[in-house]
């Protein structure tokens, strides 16, 4: 029972991981845009709301009513305005530009807010949890967060495939170039695409704030776990994201359960693990 | 009426230039051919109409107005479309999502899913596959019905005869005059010349990037195409 615990408890803490793999996950899917500073756009959108929060008195949840347009706004732009330019040179120069910008948030963070570390409060839900039979005692919050997760992917589903967005993003996905041939703007459209993906950005960093503390320097291991969810899950494919979210958290949940200090190591362990077995993932889709 | 005209157009692959000063008129309704050997500029032809690359804004007239240096998408908005060499569909959308991409722009005109599925009923039946599953000749279908969907009023196919057999591509050319009988205006590229002759009213015959031969397709000398095709 004890380890169907730990097991149940990974998977929610999976959810999360599924979350900050999201806006990773559809940049690369669909512009070939690897997002060096993925993680630290997450530290910053809790910084926003916790700036919001404290301006206006509204609770975390309450800020992604701001948190969620401004990321969206600011993903945009900075498409539109920077990353576009990049895209034509190969790999490198975006991964260098976003690189930049993680350097930049993060100094700008430490100047702003300094190194302290800062926590959303939301309340009573954070600690509230369900007893199920046989002493199992599932957290609402986790819960929450696995929900929103399952709801954002199951969204994201049906703006690909019913929604002329989705198929304009799946065939300039598929070819830029001839996509452009069918009177797709491919600039103004990769400028949506990171919009949407600082959409779900957003989200993933308010709910990590109100559960983990944060602090300017916290955004790169963020990257890191939603890089390898997205590797394990197979580039390009949504629902794998989730599994590789889930199977981080369990190994890192039954690497704490063995020894406390494991716990990070794990779930490393796990991914180095799979890349082995399976290279391209579990469910790969994205063709290069 | 001229609908395309192109005024000393040269188009460069970085620093090698594979057009040199072209000069071709064509009218509204008309259906025209481009031929010429491998390499001879073909493609690079209708590469430049439908911008893909750079040229002079003069160079390119449409309808009347300069559209060189315009992006490919600007271009298609204004009814110009192109049939890819090689198909190009979308690999990992079915068939009807390919067409369905096609009319993206939703311009106005004839052109409508029932009426490309009228033109090229097999299609209708296959709407539900991926691209990548239909045969050959089903996917040229599939590309010029893509390209019909942006109702276009100058269409420009490259190459249609591909890889395809020659019962196949037979089919293909018959349905071309249901698309002319729309009013719109062809450019056929093809290496097959006999086939793009049979097919249209008047040729134009590249040879290395330069316009080598013009004549209406009735009446020409057989040996004066021979010189402009092989540059004897």
């Amino acid at each position: 029972m004890e380890w169907l615990n730990t097991i149940i408890q990974g998977m929610l803490l999976g959810g999360i991981y599924a979350l900050f793999a999201i806006g990773l996950s559809l940049s690369f899917g669909i512009m070939r845009l690897v997002n060096i500073a993925h993680g630290d756009f997450i530290v910053l959108s809790a910084y926003v709301s916790l700036v919001v929060s404290q301006g206006t008195g509204l609770d975390p949840f309450s800020t992604l009513i701001i948190v969620v347009p401004a990321m969206f706004v600011l993903g945009y732009v900075m498409q539109r305005g920077l990353l576009n330019a990049t895209l034509s040179g190969g790999l490198l120069p975006p991964l260098l530009v976003t690189f930049g910008i993680s350097v930049i948030i993060q100094n700008g963070l430490l100047q702003g807010f300094g190194a302290y570390t800062h926590r959303l409060q939301e309340g009573a839900i954070e600690t509230a949890s369900v007893r199920l039979p046989g002493g199992i005692s599932i957290g609402v919050y986790p819960l929450l967060v696995f929900a929103v997760a399952i709801l954002s992917i199951g969204g994201l589903q049906v703006l690909f495939y019913s929604t002329r967005l989705g198929r304009a993003f799946r065939a300039v996905s598929d070819d830029a170039d001839t996509a452009e041939l069918m009177g797709i703007d491919n600039r103004k459209l990769y400028a949506v695409a990171l919009g949407i993906a600082m959409i779900f950005t957003a989200i993933a960093g308010v709910l990590f704030a109100i559960r983990t503390n944060f602090d300017p320097a916290a955004g790169p291991i963020r990257l890191i776990l939603a890089f390898e969810a997205v590797i394990i899950g197979g580039l390009g494919s949504m629902w794998g994201t989730l599994v590789g979210g889930v199977i981080l958290g369990v190994a890192q949940a039954v690497g704490a359960a063995l020894n406390p200090t494991w716990q990070i190591l794990a779930g490393h362990i796990a991914f180095l693990i799979i890349l082995i077995v399976r290279p391209s993932g579990l469910f790969p889709r994205t063709r290069d | 009426m001229t609908l395309l005209q192109t005024h000393d157009l040269s188009a460069f692959y970085g620093d090698f230039q594979a057009l040199f000063d072209i000069n071709v008129s064509i009218e509204e309704g008309e259906t025209i051919a481009i031929i010429g050997a491998n390499g001879a500029g073909k493609t690079t032809f209708l590469r430049a109409v439908a911008g893909v690359l750079e040229a002079k804004p003069e160079a390119i007239m449409f309808d009347g107005k300069p559209i060189g240096g315009m992006t490919p998408h600007e271009i298609v908005h204004l009814g110009i479309a192109l049939v890819p060499e090689g198909r190009r569909l979308f690999q990992s959308l079915s068939v009807e999502e390919n067409l369905l991409l096609g009319g993206h722009s939703e311009r106005p005109g004839p052109w409508s899913l029932k009426r490309v599925y009228e033109l090229f009923p097999r299609l209708e039946e296959l709407r539900r596959l991926p691209a990548p599953s239909l045969s050959g000749g089903q996917q040229q279908m599939a590309a010029i019905g893509r390209a019909l969907m942006s109702n276009p009023r100058l269409l420009l196919c490259d190459e249609l005869s591909l890889g395809l057999a020659p019962v196949v591509i037979r089919d293909i050319y018959a349905c071309l005059g249901s698309i002319t009988g729309q009013g719109t205006t062809v450019v056929l590229v093809e290496q097959d010349i006999n086939r793009a002759l049979d097919a249209s009213a008047r040729f134009y015959c590249l040879q290395e990037g330069r316009l080598a031969l013009s004549a209406p397709t009735k009446d020409f000398d057989r040996a004066a195409l021979t010189a402009a095709y092989f540059g004897l």
